[in-house]
């Protein structure tokens, strides 16, 4: 049944039907809404989980860790900020291949201070051994913190997952979603089975040093891991469709992509406009389309490849930049279509909370089919 | 990982301490308190370092490791775990005094104050000795490092340890306590009035570092006591924010215990300061006087 919620409320409502024992989280604009309706669902004995009030998003992640290693199941959430005080964590939750579930709740990072919406964050964290899936709206993000821990915890897989929406433009928005009962999420999310945990009855040692003999390999072994991740993701989508009827069991998505000529490609939020954008383009007569991509960490290039074949001009909006450089995504679009023929341009958009409309949309793929790219996009002049 | 054999300790041999490491004998001594029933955190450190080479472990029972400063956090979540599973184990954390001191401030401070079941053990070696003898909030005046060598015009360290003892009992701590490795059934029933006290405990353990303060491998217990005899380390035990005992001593000069050092021997040669000697003999006079440690003569000694 759909139910009008804002987006925070929606995913707390399904990581509370998702059972996690232990939860550690400290509060951060845009994601503060969901901690604080666990912490009551807790205080209301509503979620029987212990939830840990820590002094800092560092501290936050490293309770998870113990949580998860000594054998519960856990969440987090956070952002911006949050997430870069986290940093030498997330590494090492995936080092020590806990599967750990936290929501990002995507927003720039300073300086200048700024709590809107962008991704540089997450994507800032793309090296750190994390699955990364992007949310289009609040169901997929719903929807996406059940598979999440599906395949985080699979013994093929056994790594942490950011599910990522975007700050105030999902996180504050009301609208429709179906939550899915306790009872559906219990037949979809069996309870946490640790592949290993702390236990005095067999002692084991976690997070050893290793020398130069050993340290690649451990290294390796997480790569396999974020590989076997996709199929284990596909696996987990098909089996939430057929439960549930709503498909993310591919890692991109195309909307009218078949016979277009020129595709945009982007993650998250700014696809329901782009889809939009795409419509109106098409009744204008140019044949355009939309590549949606829902995970970025393993990253799909394969499917990406196999998507935009034919296309010959693709425009990827990039919600973040790595500075001195180009977009996040631009770069890997770019790297996966080499030697393919097609012209991939990349645009950086709406960083900060700046605003994306369809007609800038269109202008891009105006800018596209031109030839020229590789650009800030809607960059004010007149400040610089 | 199979079972440590009957008879050995929970902390094997064959780790790669250094020959006399007082660190090394403060895990053992701390795994005998605990017995099996426990699990340890370890701070990065030397003592991650040399009893974790990969794929050997000196550990006997449930260890991990994650980052030099999250110690404190991390066995947080491992209580919260516990608890929510309905097991018994004791979570302790062990951790140099750069990992506790300094780095660690933060992750301590929030889990003493949120009050976790949890027992710190702080071994205070007094430099970050891994990484070449640097110093750390826990070095004494006057001690020369790497990062803090005495020099024409510099006396070696500066500043007097960090008290975290008392910053630690502040937080409200049931019991805080400190120890010395020269007396190791003091340390270990200290270790296990704490794990068998709920709530965050905290016992600081002194180390000495023969590689850091530079002296011989064989003399690391006798160093360890001329501290205590000297006033300049102090073993007491605090319940709620109160001293309860302090060990009491006949106090011997402060320089017996600095000549035989490495680290404090820019204070005898090439010439001798006596103006720094005697500011020490003050720090160690005024532990004295703040702990009431000294034996007059007739009083029994304790």
């Amino acid at each position: 049944m759909l139910e009008i919620m804002e987006g925070s409320h929606a995913v707390a409502e399904i990581v509370k039907r998702c059972r996690p024992q232990v939860i550690a989280a400290y509060p951060i604009t845009p994601q503060t809404h969901i901690v604080e309706a666990l912490a009551q669902m807790v205080a209301d004995c509503e979620l029987d989980a212990d939830y840990i009030t820590v002094e800092s998003e560092f501290s936050a992640l490293s309770a998870c860790l113990g949580a998860s290693a000594a054998g519960s199941r856990v969440y987090s959430a956070t952002t911006s900020q949050g997430l870069a005080l986290m940093f030498e964590v997330c590494f090492n939750v995936a080092g020590l291949r806990q599967p750990i579930v936290m929501t990002i709740a995507n927003r720039s990072l300073g300086a200048p201070l700024s709590i809107w919406n962008d991704q540089q964050d997450s994507i800032s964290l793309r090296d750190s051994g994390w699955l990364q899936v992007y949310a289009e709206d609040n169901q997929e993000a719903v929807d996406l913190h059940m598979i999440a821990y599906r395949v985080c915890e699979d013994h093929d897989v056994l790594l942490p997952a950011f599910v990522c929406f975007d700050g105030y433009v999902l996180t504050h928005t009301y609208e429709p979603v179906s939550i899915p009962t306790q009872e559906e999420v219990d037949a979809y999310l069996p309870a946490f089975n640790p592949y290993q945990r702390l236990d005095a009855s067999n002692p084991l040692s976690f997070g050893m040093y290793a020398t130069p003999d050993y340290y690649m390999e451990f290294r390796y072994e997480i790569d396999r891991a974020q590989h076997r991740a996709k199929e284990v993701f596909a696996k987990a989508g098909r089996e939430f469709a057929r439960q549930f009827e709503r498909d993310y069991s591919a890692p991109v998505e195309g909307y009218r992509l078949e016979d277009a000529d020129t595709a945009i490609v982007a993650m998250g939020s700014i696809c329901g406009t782009a889809k939009d954008a795409v419509d109106e383009m098409r009744d204008a007569g140019k044949t355009a389309g939309l590549l949606k991509i829902r995970m970025f960490r393993p990253f799909p290039a394969e499917e990406i490849r196999d998507a935009l074949k034919g296309v010959s001009t693709v425009a990827v909006l990039d919600r973040n930049i790595s500075l001195g450089s180009g977009g996040g995504v631009g770069t890997e679009v770019k790297a996966a279509l080499s030697g393919s023929g097609t012209a991939v341009y990349d645009y950086i958009v709406a960083l900060g909370g700046r605003d994306i409309r369809k007609k800038d949309i269109a202008g891009i793929v105006d800018l596209a089919e031109e030839g020229r790219g590789d650009m800030f996009y809607g960059l004010r002049t007149e400040v610089l | 990982m199979t079972a440590v054999p009957e008879g050995c300790d929970l902390f094997t041999p064959g780790h790669r301490a250094c020959g006399g490491c007082g660190p090394a004998l403060a895990a053992r001594l701390l795994l005998r308190a605990t017995g099996e029933n426990v699990i340890v955190v370890n701070s990065t450190g030397c003592m991650e370092v040399f009893s974790t080479p990969y794929p050997e472990t000196a550990w006997g029972v449930p260890w991990i490791h994650s980052l030099f400063e999250n110690a404190a956090a991390v066995a947080s979540g491992i209580e919260a775990s516990l608890k929510k599973q309905g097991r018994s184990e004791k979570v302790v954390c062990i951790c140099g005094d750069g990992a506790t001191f300094d780095i660690g401030m933060l992750c301590i401070s929030g889990a003493f104050e949120r009050g976790h079941d949890i027992t710190y053990v702080c071994y205070d070696n007094e430099a970050y000795m891994n990484t070449g003898i640097q110093r750390s909030g826990a070095t004494p005046y006057a001690a020369s490092t790497t990062t803090s060598p005495a020099g024409a015009c510099s006396p070696g360290n500066v500043r007097p340890k960090k008290d975290m003892p008392a910053i630690l009992a502040a937080h409200g701590a049931p019991y805080v306590a400190t120890a010395s490795i020269a007396y190791p059934a003091d340390f270990e029933k200290k270790v296990r009035r704490a794990i068998n006290t709920p709530g965050p405990c905290y016992i600081q353990v002194h180390t000495p570092c023969c590689t850091g303060w530079g002296f011989e491998s064989s003399e690391t217990i006798n160093m360890a006591k001329l501290a205590i005899e000297t006033g300049l380390w102090v073993n007491y035990e605090m319940a709620n924010g109160t001293v309860e005992k302090a060990k009491k001593v006949k106090r011997k000069p402060v320089e017996e215990y600095l000549s035989r050092q490495k680290r404090f021997q820019h204070l005898f040669k090439p010439t001798r300061r006596d103006d720094l000697i005697a500011e020490i003999q003050r720090i160690a006079d005024a532990n004295a006087e703040r702990f009431g440690i000294d034996i007059r003569s007739k009083e029994p000694r304790e």
